[in-house]
């Protein structure tokens, strides 16, 4: 990293970047240098994953200018951005599931070819990993396809700061740690402050902001495509943040109403190894603890208890929120309304004949509700930025008539004013004897929960109730085993 | 957008655009005189094609991987079954043709009982299910040439103001299909699956209900094809299905029907067929030789295939 000092890594000037009539980005003007870390703020839908591309050389802006080390780039493609050491861990894991991390290696550095490619590969990304991630337990031989979502993240992570000739200057990480908990994210960002100190550059784009003001060397916060507040890090605060991002901060959505449940009749419960799982009508049931241990499958499998794959059932106790959207969640072909409506069809239905009229009624009452961010119901669901798309998730489950809500992890990628907004509903939906199963990786959210059990070891190991749910309670109980 | 404009961004509209150039083409050749012919002949032919490809296109619309290879088969056995069944007896029509459902009903029983309980991948499950079901029409049939009952033999082979019955029967039926397909649950239910299987399964959707009532349709539609094409033909032949297998997937395919599933249309397998009917017919009427006919056949479908590709995304 002899590189000029003074000179910044990729300059933007002035990019503007249009689809249809939708402005992504109006004018934005960022210069990333040596040595710092950026902090990349803003609603869903602000352009931030639009500035992304354009630095990573994806899309061409319509007008503006992209520089690096003080020379103008005319035609800056996705190849000279990786020639000139910029690297992208994107928010849609981007590896491919039926290779081994090994092969994967090999496709994101060419320069890994010829005989032996396995070998330097594997040590490649091994060190990467070893550096970013101590103590991984992840080996460079298995498929990506095998390994939880939290592992594939920090495999990705480890992809974009490994070195395999070209050595990387500018590593963008576009929402990294939202599927990462907080033990794992603490490694990242430690590893981002080591990779800043030795010269290199990162945009760090994240909806946990507390991150962003301990990581980043300077803030930038956009809105509706534009860059609205751009200052040192050390000038925000929690509350200024939210406030340049342009929404009301609401400190007091955070306290949970203590309400009295113990009497509520259990609505549905499940026995695996560890402590029995139960919830009760109208409770806010929390499933805490690392990453990927156990909490998705428990939802899998009250969902599993509770349909039929034969036959179709009106009155279906559960319905699901995907966490991983492209799995499990988005039907890719189809427009909003028809992503919407595919769990509710029964209601929306006579003689098994859909009622488009009612369809867009009910589309255009949640669309409303929960501010899905689109002109039209009728566009592509990919015409979404993800945060948007995961609000489309919610109405589909929120409704249909299902008592019992399972959300694997929904908020990724959700914006914090959109967060409270479900929150809201999700209280007064609560309120009405509705009950939710939360799995989440943020500890904000699981102290809302009426009752939380910890998952260690893909095992239940604790339940804590009322004023035990704790930030402490809880890291507590996710390294300890619980005394049987 | 302009009428015209969202014209051409339907799928299903290159298929009808190749058949009308190839059809046109060929009457130029003849100077018109044979326009009446040439369009009754291909609704004709076009109709059996378009009674399996429906079949073929709702399981296709399943996703990868989900493709019915026993359609040859049941056609055969279906067409073989009833015609004996029936006996050239008028009055043994409706039970023939029950036969034929029947025979239909089982196979896709069949099928999908391979392919979940026995989790054998449906392209070899369903080949597999052809093997016993041609073995079963070579059994009943034995070389025997039956004549179908005179009126059916007169309906399929005639027209009712100037458009030939069976092409009638496969309107109703595309009919039926469309409404099951763009309007109804079970429409939306299988174009979820084709997408996503697991995104459709934790949406609530009846997954193994929905592709087995899939390849049910799929089978009965092909007996029914079968039973048919027996009638118009003057009786079952052991190889009377033969060309619908390439026949049946390719008019799905050239009829814009997305090969990856979950987006389908049933006007394309219209266009499709028709073409498919045609383009041999054109190249009959410029006298070109056999071996060169299916040739230019193979690359006159590449090129339609080529022109209606390039898969949209999203608008439905």
């Amino acid at each position: 990293m002899a590189k000029d000092l003074t000179k910044a890594v990729i300059e933007i000037g002035g990019a503007r970047v249009s689809f249809g009539a939708v402005k992504a980005l109006d004018g934005v003007t960022l210069a990333v240098m040596p040595g710092e870390c950026i902090g990349l703020v803003g609603h869903n839908g602000a352009g931030k994953s639009t500035i992304v591309n354009v630095i990573n050389g994806g899309l061409t802006p319509q007008e503006g200018t992209v520089a690096s080390d003080g020379e103008r780039l005319d035609r800056y493609s996705i190849t000279i951005a990786r020639a000139r050491g910029v690297r992208c861990v994107f928010q849609e894991l981007s590896l491919s599931p039926n290779l081994s991390i090994v092969e994967n290696t090999r496709i994101m550095h060419r320069e890994l070819g010829g005989f032996g490619w396995r070998g330097r590969a594997a040590h490649v990304i091994e060190k990467s990993l070893d550096q970013v991630f101590p103590n991984h337990g992840i080996s460079s031989s298995q498929t990506v396809g095998d390994l939880s979502i939290a592992e594939r993240q920090m495999v990705e992570i480890a992809m974009a700061f490994s070195d395999a000739g070209i050595a990387p200057r500018l590593v963008i990480l576009d929402e990294p740690t939202s599927s990462l908990d907080a033990s794992l994210a603490r490694q990242m960002l430690d590893h981002v402050r080591r990779f800043v100190a030795a010269g290199g550059s990162v945009i760090f784009i994240s909806h946990i902001l507390h991150e962003i003001l301990e990581t980043s060397d300077r803030i930038v916060v956009m809105k509706d495509g534009r860059v609205v507040a751009e200052r040192p890090a050390a000038e925000f605060d929690h509350h200024s943040l939210v406030e340049a991002m342009g929404s009301v901060a609401r400190e007091d959505a955070l306290h949970r109403s203590a309400r009295e449940l113990a009497a509520a009749p259990v609505v549905i419960r499940h026995q695996a190894a560890g402590l029995a799982f139960t919830a009760r009508q109208g409770e806010i049931v929390g499933l805490a603890g690392l990453a990927g241990h156990g909490q998705t499958d428990l939802l899998l499998a009250l969902h599993a208890s509770q349909s039929n794959s034969w036959w179709p059932r009106s009155d279906s106790l559960v319905t699901f929120v995907a966490g991983d959207r492209r799995l499990n969640g988005v039907f890719e072909l189809w427009s909003i309304l028809r992503n919407f409506s595919i769990a509710s069809l029964g209601d929306l239905s006579r003689l098994s004949l859909v009622g488009t009229a009612d369809e867009a009624a009910r589309g255009g009452e949640w669309k409303r509700r929960i501010d899905i961010r689109t002109p039209d119901m009728d566009n592509a669901i990919l015409s979404l930025s993800g945060g948007n798309q995961q609000k489309v998730l919610f109405a589909r489950a929120l409704a249909t008539r299902a008592p019992v809500i399972l959300m694997d992890d929904p908020m990724r990628g959700v914006d914090v004013g959109t967060k409270q907004e479900v929150y809201e509903i999700i209280r007064q939906e609560a309120a009405k004897g509705r009950t939710f199963i939360w799995y989440s990786t943020e500890m904000d959210e699981v102290r809302l929960c009426d009752r939380v059990y910890v998952f260690r070891e893909r095992v239940i190991t604790a339940e804590l109730a009322g004023d035990a749910v704790t930030e402490a309670n809880i890291i507590t109980a996710s390294f300890e085993v619980a005394a049987a | 957008m302009t009428p015209l404009s969202r014209l051409a961004g339907k799928p299903w509209i290159w298929s009808w655009i190749a058949a009308f150039v190839v059809w046109f083409a060929t009457i130029m050749v003849t100077g018109g005189a044979s326009t009446l012919g040439l369009s009754q002949a291909a609704f004709t032919f076009a109709a059996f094609s378009i009674i399996v490809g429906i079949g073929q296109m709702f399981v296709i619309t399943l996703g990868p991987g989900n493709i019915d290879l026993s359609v040859p088969a049941t056609m055969t056995l279906a067409g073989t079954v009833a015609l004996k069944l029936m006996n050239g007896d008028n009055g043994m029509i409706v039970p023939g043709l029950l036969v034929a459902v029947l025979i239909g009903l089982a196979v896709g029983i069949g099928n999908y009982a391979l392919i979940k309980a026995l989790r054998i991948p449906p392209i070899i499950a369903t080949l597999s299910m052809s093997f016993i079901v041609q073995s079963a029409a070579i059994w009943t049939n034995r070389g025997l040439r039956i004549k179908p009952p005179s009126f059916l033999a007169d309906f399929t082979t005639s027209s009712t103001l100037g458009v030939p019955n069976v092409a009638l029967v496969a309107l109703a039926i595309s009919l039926l299909a469309w409404v099951l397909l763009e309007k109804t649950v079970y429409g939306r239910w299988i174009s979820a699956i084709g997408q996503s299987m697991a995104a459709a399964r934790m949406a609530g959707i009846p997954v193994d209900g929905a592709r087995f009532v899939t390849y049910l349709l799929c089978a009965v539609l092909a007996s029914l094809a079968g039973y048919l094409l027996a009638c118009f033909s003057g009786g079952a032949a052991l190889n009377m299905g033969s060309e619908y297998l390439l026949m049946s997937i390719a008019v799905v395919v050239i009829g814009g029907t997305a090969v990856a599933g979950g987006d389908s249309n049933v006007p394309g397998i219209w266009g499709a067929s028709l073409f498919m009917f045609l383009v041999v017919s054109m190249l009959n009427t410029y006298g070109i030789g056999a071996g060169v006919r299916l040739i230019m056949t193979g690359l006159i479908i590449i090129s339609v295939i080529m022109l209606a590709g390039g898969r949209r995304t999203g608008m439905r």
